[in-house]
């Protein structure tokens, strides 16, 4: 069952069409992966699951509750970490999410009990009776995903979670997040980091100008790009009568596709396999005609291979195409409320 | 880790509309006060700097001829309710700062998100910390005149200064939180502040009586809100309190003490109810 159905939304910031018909569910106990560059419309899609936002139009069901007309009993199933900490510095860890337990009506001796939890599970007892003002970036996120955990939400979404972090806070920060979801809290998230959704994701939808261009597991994804690919040399420096010879070899193997010769790479050959398990075939087929076996080399497909082929480019040519054309503070200043 | 059960619901049942708006409430209005507590020097500026107008505008004028002031009294006796009530007027007007600092540094969202009963909370937790700031200015004023020997209101004085302050504040805090929502950012609304408090304080009967202005002057102070504040308290300090005789001659009539309080609780309602759709829409 889905805990949450987006279904064709669409919001604009003035000429700014940000979501352009946005449709995801996220199955109940999902780690969801949201994946895309900067200004794909994470954090649009994210605030308006909030209840932050409101679509221009479109559907937002949270554990078969609308959002846009019951917006208080979605607020208190959801736990949203933003993109943007927004703490007070002048209160201590601990004070905060006081006020976030009192903000979301526990009573004191569950509220604190929660709080004693999270910090010792977050790692924040050396410094949670110190101001926030002092606290680095990674000490922030630990304490907002703090906050957004004291009401054991059903859905946690997080935006961009340990973007720009150190790697203690990333690891402590990842753990968690791989416990809640065993503990079966369905956990959205969003990120521009490949790396981060494919370690932590059962399920990703790659976004892109507003809208889902590709989802599903990882490995589904992976598989539609047909399978893992390979680089094989037979000699170090091979020539060109050798590799035509291995390629038609190769592409009478059942499971073989698109052999490439790399000539800059010394003839070596490029090659996609359906499956591992052909592998000990093919080296059966190369050794009984005589050829060596330089170097073999197996890769799987990466997520980044997944975007640049539903996208037609890389995730790094996508931020870099949309950076020049943001203005963040005038972002945030429209943002406000 | 078992004692950490994520699965468990910790939605306390049955838990009444009343008792969760006053929890949140109260968290929101503990948030302002350790703010202010840990920024005393706001707290000490603001108690010492009505005591500071007292003690030289109230010399300034110690030397003045005995009857220059209406009923013969001094003008440290007369200045006193123009400072408790332009004191409380400056604090409440400042009430959409820290509301303000909220939206722009994202922390507004923090409370957006969050299942609040009622995103008034927000507004009288406001109105509550400013409240409590204006009465501890006001003891401290009054404190200080009556150490200056300018007299005290008495008991019955004394409860009519807190009920007047308790409508100004109202009015004015929801007006400047009002403000805090309908400008840009915080530079316009302190921009704002700027503007209109000595105006207002200059345009009222605080620190001069209106046969003292010309008369363009004496029609604005005549409908100035200050003005209806700062009589019935000056009533308070000028001996037998009686709010059925006439405080004030305006230039279109004169006022008792109960028609200016009659006018500052038109005025707190009517700006309640004129700032409450722009609250609800900016806050829904
Ligand atoms: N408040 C705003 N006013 C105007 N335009 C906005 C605003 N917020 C977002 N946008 C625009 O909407 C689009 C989507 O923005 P959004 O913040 O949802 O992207 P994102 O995927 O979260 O990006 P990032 O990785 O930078 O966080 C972008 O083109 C952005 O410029
Ligand atoms: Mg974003």
């Amino acid at each position: 069952m889905s805990l949450l159905k987006l279904k064709d939304l669409v919001k604009s910031y003035g000429s700014v069409q940000a979501l352009k018909g946005l449709t995801l569910n996220v199955p109940e106990g999902c780690l969801y992966g949201l994946l895309g560059p900067n200004g794909a419309g994470k954090s649009t899609t994210l605030r308006i699951i909030s209840t932050l936002l409101a679509p221009d139009s479109g559907q937002v069901m949270v554990s078969g509750t609308d959002a846009l007309l019951d917006p208080l009993s979605v607020r208190r199933q959801l736990g949203y970490v933003a993109q943007e900490v927004a703490i007070d510095k002048i209160l201590t860890g601990k004070e905060l999410l006081q006020l976030q337990g009192d903000l979301y009506h526990l009573n004191r001796k569950q509220r604190d009990l929660r709080i004693a939890e999270l910090t010792t599970r977050l790692d924040m007892k050396n410094w949670i009776d110190r101001r926030c003002g002092s606290y680095s970036g990674g000490m922030r996120r630990r304490l907002d995903l703090a906050s957004g955990l004291l009401h054991q939400p059903k859905l946690l979404v997080l935006d961009e979670p340990t973007v720009g972090l150190d790697i203690e806070s990333r690891s402590v920060i990842w753990s968690l997040l791989r416990e809640l979801q065993e503990k079966g809290t369905t956990i959205l998230l969003s990120s521009h980091y490949l790396e981060e959704v494919e370690a932590l994701s059962d399920q990703i939808a790659i976004i892109d100008g507003g809208k889902v261009i590709a989802e599903g597991t990882p490995n589904q994804l992976k598989k539609r790009l047909g399978g893992d690919r390979v680089t094989l040399r037979v000699r170090e420096f091979s020539d060109e009568d050798e590799s035509l010879a291995v390629r038609e070899l190769l592409q009478s193997i059942d499971g073989v596709s698109e052999v490439v010769i790399n000539r800059s790479q010394g003839f070596s050959l490029n090659l996609l396999i359906d499956d591992v398990s052909i592998l000990p075939q093919l080296r059966n087929h190369l050794e009984k005609a005589e050829f060596e076996i330089f170097a073999l080399s197996q890769s799987r497909p990466s997520l980044d291979d997944v975007y640049l082929q539903a996208t037609g480019k890389t995730l790094m040519d996508a931020e870099l195409e949309i950076a020049g054309k943001r203005d963040v503070k005038l972002e945030s200043k429209k943002a406000m409320r | 880790m078992s004692s950490f059960d994520i699965t468990s619901t910790t939605q306390p049942l049955g838990r009444s509309y009343l008792s969760e708006i006053t929890q949140e409430t109260l968290a929101l209005t503990k948030r302002l006060f350790l703010q202010l507590f840990r920024r005393p020097s706001t707290l000490i500026a603001g108690l010492l700097q009505p005591l500071i107008w007292l003690l030289l505008f109230g010399a300034l004028f110690s030397n003045a001829p005995d009857d220059l002031m209406p009923g013969g009294i001094s003008y440290g006796r007369f200045l006193g309710a123009g400072v408790i009530v332009f004191t409380a007027f400056s604090g409440a007007l400042n009430a959409g700062l820290p509301v303000m600092f909220d939206r722009e540094f994202g922390f507004l969202n923090r409370l957006l998100v969050a299942p609040l009963r009622s995103r008034s909370s927000i507004v009288f937790a406001s109105i509550i910390y400013i409240t409590v700031i204006s009465f501890l200015q006001s003891f401290a004023i009054m404190a200080t005149a009556s150490f200056l020997g300018y007299g005290t209101p008495g008991l019955g004085g004394f409860v009519l200064v807190l009920a007047t302050l308790l409508l100004l504040v109202f009015a004015v805090t929801a007006l400047s939180l009002g403000l805090a929502f309908a400008l840009p950012g915080h530079i316009e609304l302190i921009a704002v502040i700027f503007v209109a408090n000595l105006p207002l304080l200059f345009a009222s009967t605080a620190l001069a009586p209106i046969s003292f202005m010309p008369t363009w002057l004496g029609w604005l102070a005549a409908l100035n809100p200050l003005t209806f504040a700062i009589e019935p308290i000056r009533a308070a300090y000028s001996g037998s309190l009686d709010l059925g005789t006439v405080l004030l001659h305006a230039p279109y009539g004169d006022m008792t003490g109960y028609g200016c309080l009659r006018v500052l609780l038109v005025l707190t309602f009517g700006l309640f109810l004129l700032i409450r759709p722009l609250l609800n829409r900016k806050l829904a």
